[in-house]
């Protein structure tokens, strides 16, 4: 078991409202991934759940239970800190001891289960190096390995891997996804990264200034954000935003183009709106009805695809293209839209029109 | 203003052209010679009553009296010293007795500072308090009056609690006097010690004490040395208080003893100078041991590592 859930969590730090009101159900075994830009609460939510720091308002329970007043100690949690928190003093051997030895495990069950984390993360050599001689990647292995080394309720993961370059970061990722399946365990893992978020998560939240904007699975978030600035905050390249209104059967961009209006839009006529594209629901090559009068603007060459920044009107609209595309900026082109695959936002609240009505 | 002693220094003929490396090293010499220069004139300014000191409690007494003042060729004698520690009847002395009072006081007050306001300064550094910059600063604000100013009351305090002329009473003032530096100063000391080792302590099973304990403590030990050499230092020094709340010799701490020495019809110069010698000595010592901590204590907050 490790379900953990949190109600109406608030948390004020001075002046600033970390965390406003944020209610979370982490289902058992659920990947279940924190997304926010930073200063969004994500951290702070992580430490309420570890009971880190005392709440202004709330509740958290976990396995159904009220752990709210609980001590970290009793909390049987995890934790794998964004800076990896080694004791500076230890050696990764007795890093990765350190949840077994302040619960009192016999040391043959210790050394077993430290043999067992290192051969799994792949670190046996490192074990008597203290952590000022380890490199960044290995430092976040062993804190890993600290975190894993116990079978806690549920592991906390606070961005484990932002420290880490490009590389070791995708590396670390598949096996993060691979350790979470072989333990079947609750992993809460906070991060600003939306490819990780996508990528590992059963489930997202997405957080901003401390209110949950959205809760569902990678491809729901992706697919049919809650609201414009969802929206806007995952997928890259960000979504392109244009400002419109409806007319009749059709949407009238401010910048004077018109579309066919998509017949779930249940907006009013002449009320502002937002119409959400993503780069790759528009292209440059194909012919179709739905289509945006621009000009080119710049040229994003990416290796396996080139992202093509065409101005219309004052808006520019980000269009994923093959590679080979080319063009010259002030050339003028149609951009074809596909409006099944498009988003409706209302101008004033932000809120998708779209989302529930498909 | 150094570049232009530098210049001056190292200009005239160069028969060779100094390698990059030599250049900087020479320009680092030239600026060392104005240094040493300075610094020569502030050290015989600043050393020569101690040197003065040093040659009185090793020269015999008419030697002391000898005008004009002999500087070398005087017969060495080290009988001051053994007056020191030895009294006139063979027994202890007097001064070696100050001498332990003054090593119990300020030992025991410098440990009871130290046990206080270590966990104190965990806590400031650590925890969310109410109005806490304005509790710092009232820790703070008890030692901007000078002990002078504040021994009168202290001293009519003390009468009313039975703790005038006891070693006891002693301890307690200079304990008083170190606890807020000790916060002060190992507040920065903790400041730099990441918190996360604690969180991660607690997340392992320890509770936070445990977690102080175990993980944040071992790492202030160089901080809680240079804190402590400095309360030591205060109180071994600490001369008002203790002329003012001691009289009789049995608690008496050696400052005022070895001011005691002077004043009678005859002062013993050599006596006042070599028990002056065995006073500074361990203050030389203990600074000595932990002059790299002293120096990072000091300039504590200075550079962002």
């Amino acid at each position: 078991m490790g379900t953990v859930a949190v109600q109406g969590l608030c948390k004020s730090f001075g002046k600033v409202r970390a965390l406003d009101g944020v209610t979370l159900d982490v289902p058992d075994g659920a990947f279940f991934v924190v997304l926010g830009p930073s200063g969004a609460g994500k951290t702070t939510t992580l430490r309420a759940i570890a009971g880190l720091d005392k709440l202004d308002a709330g509740s958290v329970h976990l396995d159904g239970r009220d752990a709210t007043a609980d001590a970290p100690a009793v909390r049987d949690l995890a934790m794998v800190f964004q800076n990896y928190a080694l004791y500076p003093r230890h050696t990764a051997y007795e890093n990765i001891a350190s949840p077994l030895r302040a619960r009192r495990r016999p040391a043959g069950e210790i050394a077993a289960a430290v043999e067992r984390m290192s051969g799994l993360l792949h670190i046996e050599r490192l074990l008597h190096r203290r952590p000022a001689q380890l490199s960044g990647g290995e430092m976040q292995r062993v804190a890993l390995a600290r975190a894993l080394v116990r079978s806690p309720r549920a592991f906390l993961m606070d961005e484990p891997l932002t420290n880490l370059d490009l590389k070791l970061r995708v590396e670390m990722r598949t096996e993060l996804t691979r350790i979470h399946r072989s333990l079947g365990a609750t992993f809460v893992y906070v991060t600003n990264d939306q490819v990780e978020a996508l990528s590992m998560a059963d489930q997202v939240a997405v957080l901003r200034e401390g209110t949950v904007q959205q809760v569902g699975t990678p491809t729901e978030v992706y697919e049919r954000p809650a609201n414009q600035w969802v929206a806007g905050f995952v997928g890259s390249p960000p979504i392109s935003l244009l400002a419109c209104h409806a007319e009749g059967d059709r949407l009238v961009g401010e910048a004077g183009w018109t579309l066919p209006r998509p017949r779930w839009a249940t907006a009013a006529d002449g009320q502002a709106l937002r119409l959400g594209l993503r780069a790759e629901d528009l292209s440059v090559e194909q012919r179709g009805d739905a289509s945006l009068p621009g000009e080119l603007y710049g040229l994003e060459p990416l290796g396996d695809r080139t992202v093509v920044d065409v101005r219309v009107g004052t808006e520019i609209l980000k269009v994923k293209a093959r590679p080979t595309v080319t063009g010259t900026p002030g050339e003028r082109l149609r951009v074809t839209v596909d409006l099944d695959r498009a988003h409706l936002f209302d101008a004033g609240t932000g809120l998708s029109l779209s989302a529930a009505g498909r | 203003m150094a570049v232009s002693v530098d210049e001056a220094v190292s200009a005239g003929p160069a028969p060779d052209h100094p390698s990059p490396a030599r250049r900087v090293r020479r320009r680092g010499r030239g600026r060392s010679v104005l240094e040493v220069v300075l610094l020569t004139a502030l050290a015989v300014v600043m050393l020569f009553p101690v040197l003065w000191m040093i040659e009185t409690s090793i020269k015999e007494n008419r030697d002391v009296y000898a005008v004009p003042a002999e500087f070398f060729g005087f017969t060495v004698t080290l009988d001051h010293f053994r007056d020191v520690f030895v009294g006139a009847d063979g027994g202890r002395s007097a001064l070696s007795v100050a001498f332990l009072n003054s090593v119990v006081v300020a030992g025991v007050s410098t440990v009871l500072a130290t046990v206080l306001g270590v966990p104190a300064a965990w806590a400031y550094s650590r925890f969310t308090l109410k109005a806490k910059k304005d509790q710092l600063f009232f820790v703070l604000s008890t030692r901007f009056m000078p002990p002078v100013v504040v021994v009168v009351p202290i001293f009519l305090m003390y009468r009313q609690a039975g703790l005038i002329d006891t070693k006891l009473g002693l301890i307690l003032i200079y304990a008083a006097f170190n606890v807020p530096f000790t916060i002060w100063m190992m507040k920065g000391f903790v400041d730099e010690v990441p918190a996360e080792y604690e969180d991660a302590a607690m997340l392992d099973g320890y509770s936070r004490l445990q977690a102080f304990w175990k993980f944040t403590l071992p790492l202030l030990v160089p901080g809680i040395a240079a804190t402590a050499v400095f309360a030591l230092i205060f109180s071994w020094n600490e001369f008002v208080f203790a002329i003012f709340l001691t009289s009789s010799d049995e608690v008496r701490t050696a400052p005022p003893a070895i001011a005691g020495l002077i004043g009678g019809t005859t002062v013993d110069w050599g006596l006042v100078a070599a028990a002056s010698v065995v006073f500074a000595l361990p203050v030389l010592v203990f600074a000595y041991l932990v002059r790299r901590h002293l120096v990072a204590g000091v300039t504590l907050g200075a550079v962002r590592r």
